[in-house]
Order: C-alpha cells, then sequence, then structure tokens
C-alpha cells in the first residue's frame, strides 16, 4: 500500500487529511507537483512566490536519507537566493579548493580551483541533499506564512493520472483511501524511475553508460583535511575504475567507489566488505564511523521531449546523468528555474500557452549538454577502448611531470548552465563588442554592484539594466541603472562596448541586448521572450 | 570560406632526420611502451598547437 520505500530523516510534512478528500466532488488545482524532491519544492516555491497555487503531492512524510547529491554549483546557489533561501545552504555547506588525484598508488598533481572573484557565491559548496531539501521546505514554510499559495500534502501517492488537452485527473492513495482531485498542469518531478513517465508509457533513451556506485559516508573521529581526493584505478582491494573523497559537513566524509555494473548489492554491502575497502583507502590507524551506505546505479538517458501535453518533466524525470560533475540536481534545479516563470505567466495570461513549448527546447539543450559532458568525464575515467584507455594513461603519466597535459584531466567538470543559444526566445545580439558570456540566452554572471551584487537586484521577474546609458521610457519593466560599473560589471557586461542595455528573464537569463535600444525594440524584445512572436 | 588552418605544404628543413628522430625514440621498446610514447607526443604535440582547426583538419589527413 504506501510503505515507505526509504527511510525519512526530516519528518517535514506528516500525513494530513485534506478537505479534497472531504469535498464530493473533485477539487481544482492550477498546479500539481509530483515529488518532493528538490526540484519538486523548488518549483513549488517558485510557483508560490509568483502567486500561482500549488500542490505538492509526495508518497513520503518528509526528506529521504543519505547524502545522494552532495555539490551544489554556485548557479544553483543563485537560483536559492533568488527563492530566499541560498544563506543556509552556504552558511551549513563546506567550500573546498584544494584537491589531489592519483593514479593507482601514485600521486599525479595537486591542484587549488582559485575560483573567479567578484561572485556572491563560490564556485560550489558540498551539502547532503536532505540538507538542501530540508532548507527548500522551510523556505516554503515561512513563503506560506506570508501567503504564498503552497500546499505540501506527505503520503499522498498518485495512482492514477488522466491527460486530457486541457489538463488532467489524478487518482491519490492515502492512509485514509483515495480520492480524485483535477488539474490544469501536471509536474513531473518524481526522478529517474518517475512512475508518471512509467504511466504514461514515454520513452527514456539514449542509454550510453552503465556503472554502479557503493557510497559511505562516514564521520571521522580525527582530522583529515577539507580537499577533494581521486584516484584513478585505485590500488585498494576490488575498489573499482575510480574512486572519490570529498569533505561534507557535520564531519562525514563521502567516499564514492566506482565497482562497475554487475555487481552483487547486498554482498558489497556488507559492513565488512565495506570497511576493508575504506580502509584501505584511508590508511591505517584512521578511526571512522559507518553513517550511511548504498549503492547508486545510473545511465546516461532522456526523454525525447520534456512535454506531454498538459504534463511537464522536471529535473531527473526527464533526464539523466552520470554523477561526474554534479550535473543531476543542478540541471534539475535550473529545470525548475526555467519552467516556473513560464508556467506562471501562461496560467496568469500573459502570455500564450506555447511559451512552455520553449522550456522543452531550452532545457532538452541543456539536458544534452549535461549528457555530453558527463559522458566525457565517464569515457576519461573509464575507458571504452584500448586506444581510450593509452591516452587516459598517457594524460596522466604526463601531468606528473606537466601542468599543460592537466587540463585534459577529467574526473568530472564542475556544473555550468546551459546558454540557451538559438532560443526563439531570444532577440538577436545588438552588443557587438559585448561579452561572449552575456550574449542572448546566457545566465546572467554575478558581479560586485552598490554595496551588494548584481543578481540580488534583479528580482523575480523580467529586468532591465541599463549601463552608462539613459533608459527609454518603459511601463513596465523594473530598471537597474548602472552610472558608474566597478571592473567586474564593467568586464562581464560591458567589454569592449562603451554602454548597454540587457533585458534579463525573471530566470535571470539574458533575452536581449544592444548598445543603446528604443522603447519599441525593448517592447519587441520584452514580447517575444515571452513567447508573444514566433521567429 | 576560411583559410586553411593545416600546414599541408613541405615545411620540414630536414625530413630524415625528423623521421629518425621519431624512429630512434621507439628503439628498444615494447609495443605497449611505443603506444604509451606516441600517445605522449601526440598529446604533448595537441597542446603546442592548440588551435582546435588545425588538430580537425590533421585528422582528416590522417583518416584520408
Amino acid at each position: 500500500m504506501l510503505d515507505d520505500r526509504y527511510a525519512v530523516v526530516h519528518k517535514l510534512y506528516p500525513y494530513e487529511r485534506s478537505a479534497d478528500q472531504d469535498a464530493g466532488v473533485e477539487a481544482h488545482h492550477p498546479v500539481v507537483i509530483i515529488g518532493g524532491g528538490p526540484v519538486g519544492m523548488a518549483t513549488a516555491l517558485d510557483l508560490g512566490l509568483q502567486g500561482i497555487a500549488t500542490l505538492v503531492l509526495d508518497d513520503h512524510e518528509g526528506v529521504g536519507e543519505g547524502s545522494r547529491a552532495i555539490c551544489f554549483a554556485k548557479r544553483t546557489l543563485e537560483i536559492c537566493d533568488r527563492l530566499g533561501c541560498g544563506d543556509p545552504m552556504v552558511d551549513k555547506g563546506v567550500v573546498w579548493n584544494l584537491g589531489k588525484v592519483f593514479h593507482g598508488t601514485d600521486r599525479v598533481f595537486d591542484f587549488n580551483l582559485l575560483p573567479e572573484g567578484g561572485h556572491r557565491r563560490p564556485a560550489f559548496i558540498n551539502l547532503q541533499q536532505p540538507y538542501f531539501e530540508k532548507f527548500l521546505v522551510d523556505r516554503i514554510r515561512a513563503a506560506q506564512a506570508d501567503g504564498a499559495p503552497i500546499e505540501i500534502r506527505g503520503k499522498n501517492r498518485v495512482e492514477e493520472l488522466d491527460v486530457r488537452d486541457d489538463g488532467a485527473s489524478l487518482n491519490i492513495a492515502t492512509p485514509d483511501g483515495s480520492y480524485a482531485i483535477t488539474a490544469d498542469w501536471v509536474l513531473a518531478c518524481d526522478g529517474a524511475g518517475s512512475p508518471t513517465r512509467k504511466a504514461l508509457d514515454l520513452g527514456f533513451e539514449g542509454k550510453v553508460f552503465q556503472d554502479s556506485f557503493l557510497i559511505a559516508d562516514v564521520r571521522m573521529t580525527a582530522d583529515f583535511p577539507t580537499e577533494r581526493w581521486f584516484w584513478f584505478e585505485p590500488p585498494f582491494r576490488g575498489a573499482g575504475d575510480s574512486a572519490l573523497l570529498h569533505k561534507q559537513p557535520d564531519d562525514i566524509w563521502r567516499i564514492d567507489f566506482q565497482i562497475g555494473w554487475d555487481v552483487d548489492r547486498k554482498t558489497e554491502l556488507q559492513e565488512d566488505r565495506i570497511r576493508a575497502r575504506i580502509d584501505a583507502m584511508l590508511g591505517e590507524g584512521v578511526n571512522y564511523e559507518l553513517v550511511w551506505t548504498s549503492i547508486y546505479t545510473f545511465q546516461c538517458r532522456r526523454m525525447s521531449s520534456f512535454r506531454q501535453g498538459r504534463v511537464l518533466f522536471v529535473g531527473d524525470s526527464a533526464h539523466q546523468v552520470s554523477p561526474f560533475g554534479a550535473r543531476g540536481c543542478n540541471g534539475g534545479v535550473q529545470d525548475a528555474d526555467n519552467i516556473a516563470w513560464k508556467l506562471a505567466a501562461v496560467l496568469k495570461g500573459d502570455a500564450p500557452e506555447t511559451l512552455i513549448d520553449s522550456y522543452d527546447v531550452e532545457r532538452g539543450a541543456a539536458a544534452d549538454e549535461n549528457i555530453r559532458n558527463s559522458t566525457r568525464s565517464t569515457d576519461f575515467i573509464t575507458p571504452k577502448s584500448e586506444q581510450s584507455r593509452i591516452f587516459r594513461n598517457a594524460v596522466l603519466q604526463l601531468s606528473r611531470q606537466h601542468d599543460f597535459a592537466r587540463p585534459f584531466v577529467n574526473s568530472g567538470r564542475l556544473s555550468q548552465p546551459c546558454i540557451y543559444d538559438g532560443s526563439g526566445l531570444n532577440t538577436p545580439d545588438s552588443l557587438p563588442d559585448g561579452p561572449d558570456g552575456t550574449r542572448p540566452g546566457a545566465p546572467a554572471p554575478d558581479a560586485p554592484w552598490a554595496d551588494g551584487f548584481l543578481l540580488n537586484r534583479l528580482g523575480n521577474g523580467f529586468a532591465l539594466l541599463v549601463i552608462r546609458c539613459d533608459a527609454p521610457a518603459i511601463n513596465d519593466l523594473p530598471v537597474v541603472q548602472i552610472d558608474a560599473p566597478g571592473p567586474e560589471l564593467a568586464a562581464r557586461y560591458l567589454g569592449d562596448a562603451v554602454s548597454a542595455i540587457y533585458l534579463i528573464r525573471p530566470d535571470q537569463h539574458v533575452a536581449a541586448r544592444w548598445s543603446t535600444a528604443t522603447s519599441e525594440q525593448i517592447a519587441a524584445a520584452h514580447m517575444r521572450a515571452q513567447g508573444k512572436e514566433c521567429a | 570560406m576560411r583559410m586553411s588552418a593545416l600546414i599541408t605544404t613541405r615545411n620540414v628543413d630536414r625530413p630524415d632526420d625528423a623521421y629518425d628522430l621519431l624512429l630512434t625514440a621507439h628503439e628498444g621498446l615494447s609495443k605497449e611502451e611505443s603506444d604509451a610514447l606516441n600517445a605522449r607526443l601526440i598529446l604533448t604535440l595537441i597542446n603546442h598547437i592548440g588551435d582546435l582547426d588545425v588538430l580537425r583538419e590533421a585528422l582528416e589527413v590522417a583518416r584520408a
């Protein structure tokens, strides 16, 4: 029936009987989100903050155990800032810059990431996924108290989904029996194994890689450095193709052993066997406590379309990547960032329903990019041919002595947000001397501004960023006027240009930019970015 | 049309010496050691070239 599939560590939304169950008629909801993981909660929060009534259905009563996604990239933290929950994430998270790369028993090189300055948030933080989810729910509770129309129903499992052209009917199981509701839109945020995707019999294509990871969270009882250690072909007994040691909050280190596809889960999860691997990795005399262990399998694949009429697939339900490069949860939160403002605009009648199709176009391109990058990492970590292994080992051999070879070493590239080149929402670039990194489609980079940072000034809607020129009269757009940009802001938004006007979307991506612009040009770009003009 | 990035005209002053350097480097190596040496050499030269267009054109020449 409604048995838990995993242990809940933070019981944040215990089952309560809702009025819908006693209504006698099917209650109607504009937006129903299936799945209360990080992607579902981020989407619900974003929609709720924009005044859209949103119902989250989760078949558990809170956050599941296990560190799972542990690397949250700067773009994700910036999205959290926009949603009002960046601070608890960064306060709790671990920032690291130092790392070591090993090949077998040899230390190949050490590195320092030396992140680019002038950003409010670090390149990424390490944080256990349960904390990330809890901070999102905490923020939802605060937003609810301020009137945001978000509702979370725990122990509510969708049993049947009937999709029509203009909405869907859902049948929901609870501990008190089942009830039915209708919805205008359904967002499937129910993970890689998405029951929604399976119920609709939709494909999940493009399998290119299969592997599994033995994951262990250990609490160290002595000092251990806050560094990322990565082994290619680790020397410890039966460790597999790679191993990773990573610091998390609460004195916990995450250890990943890549152990291949065809393994016996039960055998590999025996404590003495896990301890033997870890002892060999950490060396003699290191005391630790096993906090959580799991075997995680993955494939690289995606749905051919993330939209199925009024059902939208968001996060892992739509696409799955290898864990190298932390593109799963970060990509999913960017999906949420992309769909929420579009759905809100359509539901408010500000944009045509076709705007939703741009979600599939833009995030489909992002999924392809994420799959491509994570596939390249797996190709380096687990060479698929003799020649591939020869080149990989040559890179590692050269890297011991020569810095020039180190950029070829690929143990997972840092998750970067996708630039939506070619999106129909973009207006062609009219800032010819502007920096490449802020071209139409790009996420607006942060930069110091006034007493704080630029991104925090952009708000939750469209905004006009006006640098070193006068803004033409625009009725419906807030203007951020910058007459004296600092060096980082000038480098990122002006380049060789003397002045610039940027139209920034609600998800902080650049929709259009000009050296100077008329009201008409800006209005046309604003229309286009809301899907009101077909390019 | 973009100019060809790869030099495809004669460009080595002393071709016999260049060829000899290559063969000498492989003398006495096993097949495995030679493969590894070639791979390190290719990667080192790719870094020297830097330009992906040159690499693409060189691969076209090598494949033909």
